[in-house]
């Protein structure tokens, strides 16, 4: 009775998975499809705060691109950007995603110990892409390009300094995910979480890749 | 094996068999080796693409613009397939769904901003 309810109110994808063959195993069967359904329904939910992140960034890129020209006759990014530590925090991102993936196959494998370390791999990366990040706000700073000195310099912390924030956030998240990995193993609630923030962190990336290209390339162009 | 692959979806500990093939929510990514190398190879390329027309000066004004908005696009949709495994979500697909209303959205405020500001500023 309670087997046909939960596959009554479930969605209609419930045994896409090929295990269709398997109803006879009753009420167990059908109530870890139901679970395994609930996590991917939050995974999807996760998209949709994916989305939501889309469009903040979205007004933050409009706002920097139309007060680019807006220095107030100060000093403008062109002078002051240094392009090799940018590019340096660029590919350690990009290494970064690549990593986050490594550690999906290692979940995949069933490989805890491989699990944690590809993502404490990853989090070191996120780290030091930070503190990249903090160096040279302190040198903007230090050169007299403060967030109140331009409509271009507000415009341009308040579009980098989101997303490292964003990335902050991830690594507390990552720290707190490595605790629960190491406390519960690999179960199905953290093997979707391991999935949504390794979604987090390569819509991250490319959010960085367009930051890199509209605010860093094509300012010292 | 389906009789093990039912305890792996339980959320059973990490055994290494249960987990083999079949320990997966409908939705949650695969991935393999391959794709995630493919997709690091061509993110390092579509990004030092552009490094290089920068930094030699190989291209000026609009062409250069297009070539790094391009490479940039390029990422995002190689990150998208080979990392976020976008091809493989089941039906129906929320997720590409909710994508694509997003980059509506994001199209609409980005081009719109630039097109009515671009018109202000012949004004003044």
């Amino acid at each position: 009775m309670a087997y046909a309810k939960e596959h009554l109110s479930g969605p209609a994808d419930v045994h896409v998975d090929g295990h269709s063959g398997s109803h006879d195993t009753g009420h167990a069967g059908g109530h870890a499809d139901g679970h395994a359904d609930l996590e991917s329904m939050r995974v999807t939910g996760f998209w949709l705060f994916l989305i939501t992140d889309v469009i903040l960034f979205s007004t933050l890129f409009a706002t920097f691109i139309v007060l680019r020209g807006n220095t107030d006759g100060r000093v403008t990014g062109a002078e002051l950007i240094e392009l090799p530590g940018v590019i340096a925090s660029t590919f350690i991102l990009l290494t970064s995603s690549f990593t986050s993936g490594l550690a999906l196959l290692a979940m995949n494998r069933g490989s805890r110990g491989g699990l944690i370390g590809w993502l404490a791999v990853t989090a070191l990366l996120g780290a030091s892409f930070i503190a990249l990040e903090v160096t040279e706000f302190v040198h903007l700073v230090h050169e007299g390009a403060t967030i109140t000195t331009s409509a271009y310099w507000s415009s341009f912390y308040t579009l980098v300094g989101t997303h490292g924030v964003h990335v902050s956030i991830g690594l507390v998240w990552m720290l707190a995910l490595m605790i629960q990995l190491g406390m519960h193993g690999i179960t199905s609630v953290t093997r979707r979480k391991v999935n949504v923030i390794g979604l987090y962190w390569h819509f991250l990336d490319v959010v960085w890749i367009f930051l890199f290209t509209l605010v860093y390339l094509m300012e010292v162009m | 094996m389906s009789a093990h692959s039912m305890d792996g979806r339980d959320g059973a500990p990490a055994g290494a068999d249960a987990h083999g093939m079949h320990g997966h929510a409908p939705q949650e990514a695969h991935g393999s080796m391959k794709s995630y190398v493919i997709g690091f190879v061509l993110s390092l390329v579509l990004t030092a693409i552009p490094l290089f027309v920068v930094l030699n000066d190989w291209l000026e004004g609009t062409p250069a613009y297009m070539v790094l908005l391009g490479c940039a696009v390029l990422q995002f949709v190689v990150q998208l397939i080979y990392f976020m495994h976008l091809r493989e979500e089941k039906k129906p697909r929320y997720n590409l769904m909710a994508l694509l209303l997003g980059l509506v959205i994001l199209v609409l405020i980005v081009g719109g901003s630039m097109w009515i500001m671009t018109y202000n500023q012949i004004g003044l």
